[in-house]
This record gives structure tokens, sequence and C-alpha cells, in this order.
């Protein structure tokens, strides 16, 4: 915690010992330059290009950005783009929110509540197995549920709620938030129990000594100490909501439109500089607000 | 224990938790049991029977799909992301514990990379490969190689930009992995080794590897599972065939059968077998440690 950088203290680097590092950094970095930095370079690069129906013609143009925000500066109605970003961060928000509740509130229970280390353990991981299946299958996972004639509205219609089966239970706002809740909680879990994990128990006592209820203990002592946690778990799932077109595209019965999902239509009509603007405003938008969040912690000093 | 006050809120949030776990396996468990629909069981309850009716249509194959062979890529594409995630991983930790200059800025790159929206490096990569394509059109041309110009199609590929694009994704959890592990690891028993005139290959081979190994079997476990189950990444950097998730995505708008459960259900066994095989082995690992450390 107290590291200035991730890496430990050299012990007893001899001179010369930097450039045998460098080897064998050398196979991770290359595979970076190659497959992550290049290709932003060159999505920043064919935002500027034209294009035909068939090719991508190179070119200094802003007409693929003009074309993103076509009318939205003129007109009384929204254009495509901004209904589509203000459809994506109602999402963005309402997951953040979910993801966080529910991470924070299993998190609290596993780190303070449960006094046996193995038993944490276990179920520490119970919530980790389902991060490593298909995320798709979890996500049909719900059609029998919620489907028409799936398992919830069975019963709603059999105990007499509704008259008819409720429709907007799948491939809808509800559908796609709920599976974003689903697939992605872990990644609040994960950093805020790591934190919580990390708060020295002394200062419960403390607090308690002290004569701090439990709310009051939770709110200053312990949610501060989470900070990072709570950081970190926000940018996953803020950065992963952001981009999706996999989960909004099969929840939302293919209707709903997202960024992510606009870049996808986009290239399958071969329209690669468009889809290359789009994507460049989207990095824009998430780096700022990774920003953002940043300004409040330093991640590095906290690994 | 059971004498102990339990602290106030214990069992509220006991059962928000037992809520939590039942919500995240629930909707599993049911593709897993409508797997087992009988020939004439749809998508929903109740059941209609109970059989292996739906395994044995997936086998045949569903529609255009072969899912076979979609089956065997992402097993191929999944040891090759795995072998390299292990052995990329280790080195660049290895590097990470002496004064790496740049560390500061490639770890940076690395984290971005965990946290790009995958989109954008998928349609990254996509674009790469499509340039390269033009670019090894245009010099085949130019060196007037026709024959091949001909059968030239495309460098895209399962192991060209799909690797690439898989490793972007399971690197940094290697990585992170790796800092986790060397945070911990006691730096005497090298000293030691060092001290007793081990070169340092010896001292990598002798004693870090064995004392980190269950680790490096968990890295590896990250590797092949995120591969496996990967849809953003490769969507656009896949090329002509696709991967089991993908096929298994494009499947969800057409097939209306139980066989997309038990496709779902297979690939949940071959996760749960990767991780079982994982832990397994890492137990292994270390309990062979304990007992040579103790003879």
């Amino acid at each position: 915690m107290s590291a200035p950088t991730p890496s430990l203290p050299a012990s007893g680097a001899a001179p010369g010992r930097t450039i045998a590092a460098w080897w064998q950094a050398l196979p991770l970095t290359a595979v970076f330059v190659l497959f992550f930095l290049i290709p932003l370079a060159l999505v920043l690069m064919v935002s500027f290009w034209d294009y035909n129906q068939y090719e991508m013609l190179p070119d200094f143009t802003f007409k693929n950005y003009v074309a993103v925000f076509e009318g939205c500066l003129s007109g009384d109605d929204m254009c495509v783009t901004f209904k589509t970003y203000l459809s994506t961060f109602k999402f963005c928000l309402l997951v953040w929110f979910l993801t966080l509740v529910i991470g924070f509130a299993v998190s609290y229970f596993l780190a303070f509540h449960v006094k046996s280390n193995g038993v944490q353990v276990v179920l520490f991981v119970l919530c980790t197995i389902p991060f490593w299946t298909s995320n798709v299958i979890r996500m049909i996972a719900w059609v029998p549920l919620l489907g028409r004639n799936g398992l919830v509205n069975s019963m709603l219609v059999g105990v007499g709620a509704v008259d008819q089966p409720v429709e907007w239970l799948l491939f809808s706002n509800f559908s796609v938030v709920l599976a974003f809740v689903h697939l992605f909680t872990t990644f609040m879990i994960v950093p805020i129990f790591n934190s919580m994990m990390r708060i020295d128990r002394s200062l419960l006592e403390a607090a308690a000594d002290s004569g701090a209820t439990a709310w009051q203990t939770l709110w200053n002592v312990i949610v501060p100490l989470c900070r990072t946690g709570i950081i970190i778990g926000s940018i996953f799932v803020i950065t992963i909501v952001m981009g999706d077109f996999v989960t909004i595209g099969v929840m939302g019965g293919q209707q709903i439109a997202s960024v992510g999902k606009i870049i996808q239509v986009q290239t399958s009509y071969l329209q690669f500089p468009l889809a290359a603007a789009n994507a460049v405003i989207l990095l824009a938008l998430v780096l700022m607000i990774i920003w953002a969040l940043t300004r409040l912690v330093d991640i590095r000093k906290e690994l | 224990m059971a004498v102990e006050k339990r602290a106030s809120g214990f069992w509220p949030l006991a059962l928000f938790f037992a809520a939590y776990v039942l919500f995240l396996y629930g909707p599993m468990l049911v593709i897993v049991v409508l797997s087992f629909q009988g020939p004439q069981g749809g998508l929903t309850f109740p059941m209609q029977g109970f059989s292996t009716h739906w395994f044995h249509k997936l086998a045949e194959g569903l529609g255009v799909v072969d899912i076979g062979a979609a089956l065997y890529r992402s097993l191929g594409l999944g040891l090759t992301v795995m072998a390299l995630t292990v052995v990329l991983s280790v080195l660049a930790g290895l590097a990470f514990r002496k004064k790496l200059w740049g560390g500061n800025v490639l770890f940076f790159v690395v984290v971005a990379s965990l946290i790009m929206p995958s989109i954008i490096v998928s349609l990254g990569i996509g674009l790469e490969f499509r340039l390269l394509d033009t670019g090894i059109k245009k010099v085949l041309e130019a060196w007037g190689m026709e024959s091949l110009l001909e059968s030239y199609s495309t460098a895209l590929g399962i192991y060209t930009s799909a690797l690439g694009a898989h490793l972007t994704w399971t690197l940094p959890f290697g990585l992170l992995i790796m800092f986790a592990i060397f945070n911990r690891f006691n730096p005497a028993y090298e000293e030691a080794a060092r001290d007793l005139g081990a070169t340092p290959w010896q001292g990598f081979r002798h004693v870090v590897l064995p004392l980190i190994a269950p680790s490096v079997v968990g890295i590896g476990m990250f590797g092949f599972t995120l591969s496996w189950d990967e849809i953003a990444r490769t969507s656009q950097a896949i090329g002509d065939v696709n991967t089991l998730p993908l096929e298994l995505q494009g499947l969800t708008t057409t097939v209306t059968t139980p066989s997309i459960y038990a496709l779902g259900t297979v690939t949940m066994v071959v996760s749960f077998v990767v991780m079982g095989l994982t832990v397994g082995l890492g137990k292994l690992l270390s309990k062979r440690q304990k007992s040579r450390r103790a003879a």
C-alpha cells in the first residue's frame, strides 16, 4: 500500500540488470504496442478518412464527425447521437448505482460479518465463479424466467397479480439493466472486498469505543477507507456499460440503441471511418469520466 | 462461535447475500435443467419429459452453424492464449521486480487496455489488419505476383488478429496477478540460492518457479476461460470464421429450441472443468512444495 510504484523495490539491483528486465518485458510490451497502441492510433487516423461503399479512402476530412453530430445543433428534436448517449448514460447511472449498492453490501457482509477465514474465502469465490462463464449464456438464462411464458409471468398470473403476462420483463430496458447487474456486480465486489480486508480492525473498535453507532462507523470510517475499491469498481462498470453492444443487443431484443452498437452496425456496413469517429468520441467521453474518477484516488498507490 | 452474539445487521445482510447468490446462480441452473428437456420440450418450463435429445441435436449442428468446428477453434485459441498469457505475464512480472525503465508507462498501458471499451480495441485491431491487407495487396501488385494476389484474402484470423485481441484482455489480468504474487514473495530464498552459487536461470527454475507455480496455474486458468468466453473484443477482429461464443451470440436470435441451452450447458461445463482442474493442480503443486519443504 505504501510502495510508490507497483513494482517491488529492486532487491540489490546490479547495473546492467535493467537491460535484462527489458528483454523480459519485451514480449508483453510488443503485444500491447501491436494490438493496443497501434490500433488506437489507427482508429484516430481513420476517423479522418473518407470512404465509399467498398473501401476506405485516405484523406483528412471532418465529415465523419460532422455526420455523427448531424442535426444536433439545429432543430428542436434531439439528434440520434445525443439520444443514444443519453440512453447509454441512463443505463450507466442505473447499473453503476445498483452494482455499487449490491457490491458494497455483499462485500461488507463478507468482510465484517463472516468471522471464519475459510468460510469467507469460500463465499468470496462463490461470488466470482460466474465471472468465468459465458456472458451470453448468463444472458439467455433469463429468457425462461422473464419471457412471456416464463416463470415470473406464470407466477404473476397464477397468484392473480396480473391478468395478462407482463411484456416488459424481457427485451426491454428492465432486462438490459438486470443483465448488466447480473453480469458485472463481480467487478464491484472484488475491489471493494479487497479494500475492506485491508482496513485495520482496531479502527472499528476505536470508533465503537468512541461511541459511534454502526451507521456512523460505516459512513465515517468504512466508506472513506473503501474509496479506492469503490472507484476501481466504478471505473470497470462504467467503461463496460459505456462501450457495450452485446448485452444491450441480446437483452434489449436488438431494439435499444447504444454507442457500441452503432459502431458495430457501421462496421458491418463497412463504414469504418464513421465507426472510427464514433469510437474516438466514445473514447474521449470515457477518458473524461475516468479522469474525473481518478482525481479522487491514486490507483497505483493503492495496489 | 455459536455462543458469540452476532453483530446487529448480521441476519438481514446474510439474507441479502443469500438472495444475491441465488440471483447469481439461479438463472444458470435453470439453463442446465432446461437443456435436458424431452424432445417435445420448449424454451420454458414446464419440463416436457427428460432426455439428452437436445444435446444430440446440438451435435448434429444448429442450422448452418458447425458447432463442432467452432468448439474446436475456441479450444485451440483458448489454449494458445493460455500458454502465451502464462509465459508473457511471468516474464513481465519478473521484469517489474527490477528497475524497469518506462515500467510506469507500460503499467499504465496495460491497465488502460483492461478498462478500454472492448468495441474500440476490436475496431482498432480490425482496422489494423484491413489496412495491412490493403498494403500486402499493393505490394503483391507492385511486384507483379498475380497468382499470389488472387489467392490472398485477408490477414484477419483466429491466430493473428483474434489472438492479439484476446491477449489485450487476458494479459492485464495475468500481470496484475503476478504483481500480487511478487508483492508477497520473500526474496530471501532467491538470495540464498544466489549465495550458494546458483545462476539466475537456476534460481528461477529451482527456487522462484516452484514457489509461484500454484498462482501461475491460476493465470493459465484466467487466460483460457477469459478467451473461451470472449465476444466483444473478438467481434470485429475475427475475420471469416467465428469462435463458439460468437456463434452462440448469433444463435440467440435464430435458434428457438432447447439446443441453445444444451450449448450453454456444454460451454459452462468446459469452464467449470478448467476451473476445477486449475484448483486441483494448484493444490497439488502447493502440497508437493510443502512435503518437499518438510522432507
